[in-house]
C-alpha cells in the first residue's frame, strides 16, 4: 500500500514521543484500542491553570497510519484549550494525512484517545476539587 | 548489494535465467511456436515433443509417471480441480472432506464452495507447532469421507507435514489423498508412491519457473478419477481443456529439472543462511519463532517480534522485501489465520514477519537484513505503549482493553 508523504513523514520522524507523569494532577492519560485489533494508542496531555494544553506525548503500537495519526494529534492539541482539543474530529485527521478508507479507523482511534485523555484529566480535577471542598 | 533485498521467495521466485533462455526458444517464428495439439505438421509435433519432455521432468521430481501429469494454470487451479473434481466424481459415494485450518486459501475456499453445494467439510486444528496430530485426523474420518486434503509445506510457517504417514492412513481406508505441494518442490524430496498421495498440486513460479503454469498430479494406479472443471476440446486426457502454453510448460519442466539436479546442495547452502539469520535475530528479547523448527523447510523463518505491530515493522524495513503474517495491508485487518490456528495470541499474530530465502540470496544480504531488523525493532519498541507496560511488569493478558 502506498502511504501519503505526510504519513511517511510522521512515521519516520514522530513528534512528541514519550511519557508524562501520570500521577501528576495536571496530566490526563488516555489509552484506547486493543492488541487484538492491532493498535493501541496512549496519549497524555498536560493542562495548565488556564485550561490550555501545554504539553502532549504519545506512544502507539500499530501500523504506520496509527502512528502518524497520534503524532499529528499531539502537534494539533498543544496550545489548544481542552474544549478546543475535544472538538477535533477524526475526519480532519484523516483528511490531513490522506488516509485510505481501510485506515480511517486509525483516525477514529486518535479522536478517541484525546477524548479519553481529557476525560481522565477532568475526572482527576473533579476529585481534587471535591476533596478540597470536603476539607 | 542491490536494495531492496528480496527475502520473499515463498511469495514467488525470479525465473532462473537458464529457464528464461529455454522458454524464449518457444515463442517466435524462429523458435518452436506451434500448437502442441496440432497433429498435421512439424510445428505441432515439435511443440508436443517439448511439452512431453517438460512433463517428464515434472514427473521425475515427484516420482510420478509422465501420464499422471495434468497441466494447469497454477497451483490454485490445481487445488480447485482436485477438490471440486473429486467431489464431482465421487459425490455419490460420500459427501465428506477433511482438511486443515492452515491450508492455502485455494483449498479452503474450494471447500467452502463445496459446503454451499451440500458437502460437509471438517477443518482440523493443527498442533501449536503447526503440524497435524494424526490421531485427530483418524478421528475426523468417517465412512462417507471421500477426500483428505493436507498441504505438504505451509506457505507461512514452512512446516512440513508427514505426508507418508497421512497417505498410509488414507490408503488403508480407501480415501483419496490430495496434497498442495506448491511450497515444497525443490525444497523437500517428494515421492508420490512412497507417500501414497493420489493428487498433488504443483506450481512453477515457487521453484524458479514462470508464473501462470502449474500441474495437477493424478494417480493412475489405482486409478483416480476427477470431473473436469474446464471444458473445450478434451486436452490433458479430458481433465483440463485448453491449448497448452508451450513456453510455460517448457519453463516449468526446465525449472523442475534444475531443481532435481541442484536441490541437495542448494538446500544446505540456504539452511546455513537461514540459521545465520535466526542466530542473529534470536539476540533480540521477546522474539518467537512460529512453527516447528525441526520439521521445517530450510528457507523459511517466521518470527513474531512481541510488542511491535507487523505492518509498521514492514514499513520500517523498506530496504528488505518480506511479508507480514498480519494481513493489515489488505482490507481485512485480521491477523494471520495460520498463526491464529496455531493458538498464537493476538499480539504475537499481529507482530509476525516471514523471511524466505532463495537461490540468489547472499550472506551479505542476510547480515544486512539482520542488522536492519534489530535496529528497527528497538526504534518501534520505544514507540510502543505495550513494550513500556511490559517493562513495567504489567501482564498484558490481564489488562481490560477498550476493544473497538
Amino acid at each position: 500500500m502506498a502511504y501519503s508523504d505526510k504519513v511517511l513523514d510522521h512515521y519516520e520522524n514522530p513528534r512528541n514521543v514519550g511519557v508524562l507523569d501520570k500521577s501528576d494532577p495536571k496530566v490526563g492519560t488516555g489509552m484506547v484500542g486493543a492488541p487484538a485489533c492491532g493498535d493501541v494508542m496512549k496519549l497524555q496531555i498536560k493542562v495548565n491553570e488556564q485550561g490550555i494544553i501545554e504539553d502532549a506525548k504519545f506512544k502507539t503500537y500499530g501500523c504506520g497510519s496509527a502512528i502518524a495519526s497520534s503524532s499529528l494529534l499531539t502537534e494539533w492539541v498543544k496550545g489548544k484549550s481542552i474544549e478546543e482539543a475535544g472538538k477535533i474530529k477524526n475526519t480532519q485527521i484523516a483528511e490531513e494525512l490522506a488516509l485510505p478508507p481501510v485506515k480511517i479507523h486509525c483516525s477514529v482511534l486518535a479522536e478517541d484517545a484525546i477524548k479519553a485523555a481529557i476525560a481522565d484529566y477532568q475526572t482527576k480535577t473533579a476529585t481534587k476539587d471535591s476533596k478540597a471542598d470536603a476539607a | 548489494m542491490k536494495k531492496p533485498i528480496y527475502l520473499d521467495y515463498s511469495a514467488t521466485t525470479p525465473v532462473d535465467p537458464r529457464v528464461a533462455d529455454k522458454m524464449c526458444q518457444y515463442l517466435t517464428l524462429d523458435g518452436e511456436f506451434g500448437n502442441p495439439a496440432s497433429r498435421s505438421h512439424a510445428f505441432g509435433w515439435h511443440a508436443e515433443e517439448a511439452v512431453e519432455e517438460a512433463r517428464a521432468n515434472v514427473a521425475a521430481l515427484i516420482g510420478a509417471d509422465p501420464k499422471e501429469i495434468v497441466w494447469t494454470s497454477g497451483a490454485t487451479e490445481s487445488d480447485n480441480l482436485a477438490i471440486k473434481g473429486v467431489a464431482g466424481f465421487y459425490g455419490k459415494k460420500g459427501r465428506h472432506i477433511v482438511t486443515c485450518k492452515t491450508e492455502h486459501k485455494a483449498v479452503l475456499d474450494s471447500c467452502r464452495q463445496l459446503e454451499r453445494e451440500g458437502f460437509e467439510v471438517t477443518y482440523l486444528d493443527p498442533e501449536p507447532n503447526g503440524l497435524l496430530d494424526l490421531n485427530k485426523l483418524k478421528a475426523a474420518m468417517r465412512p462417507d469421507t471421500i477426500l483428505v486434503s493436507v498441504m505438504h509445506v505451509n506457505n507461512e510457517i514452512g512446516v512440513i507435514q508427514d505426508l507418508a504417514a497421512i497417505g498410509k492412513i488414507t490408503r488403508e481406508r480407501g480415501v483419496l489423498f490430495h496434497s498442495d505441494a506448491a511450497q515444497s518442490t525443490g525444497k523437500v524430496p517428494i515421492d508420490v508412491n512412497a507417500m501414497n498421495v493420489d493428487l498433488m498440486s504443483l506450481s512453477a513460479h515457487k521453484t524458479y519457473g514462470p508464473k501462470g503454469v502449474g500441474v495437477l498430479y493424478v494417480r493412475r494406479k489405482p486409478r483416480v478419477r476427477i470431473e473436469a472443471q474446464m471444458h473445450g476440446g478434451g486436452h490433458e486426457r479430458g481433465m483440463r481443456s485448453g491449448t497448452l502454453a508451450t513456453h510455460q510448460c517448457v519453463g516449468m519442466g526446465e525449472a523442475y529439472r534444475l531443481a532435481k539436479q541442484e536441490m541437495a546442495a542448494e538446500i544446505e547452502r540456504i539452511r546455513g543462511l537461514r540459521n545465520r539469520l535466526l542466530a542473529s535475530l534470536k539476540g533480540i528479547p521477546e522474539v518467537y519463532v512460529n512453527g516447528d523448527l525441526e520439521h521445517r523447510v530450510a528457507h523459511n523463518l517466521n518470527m513474531s517480534f512481541n510488542f511491535v505491530e507487523g505492518e509498521s515493522l514492514i514499513m520500517a524495513l523498506k530496504d528488505i522485501a518480506v511479508s507480514s503474517g498480519s494481513a493489515c495491508t489488505s482490507a481485512s485487518l485480521e491477523p494471520s489465520y495460520v498463526l491464529r490456528a496455531l493458538g498464537r495470541n493476538d499480539e504475537l499474530a499481529h507482530s509476525s514477519i516471514r523471511f524466505t530465502i532463495g537461490r540468489f540470496t547472499t550472506q551479505e544480504e542476510i547480515d544486512y537484513a539482520a542488522g536492519l531488523v534489530k535496529e528497527k525493532v528497538v526504534k518501534l519498541r520505544e514507540l510502543s505503549p505495550l513494550w513500556e507496560m511490559h517493562q513495567e511488569g504489567i501482564d498484558l493478558s490481564k489488562v481490560q482493553w477498550a476493544a473497538h
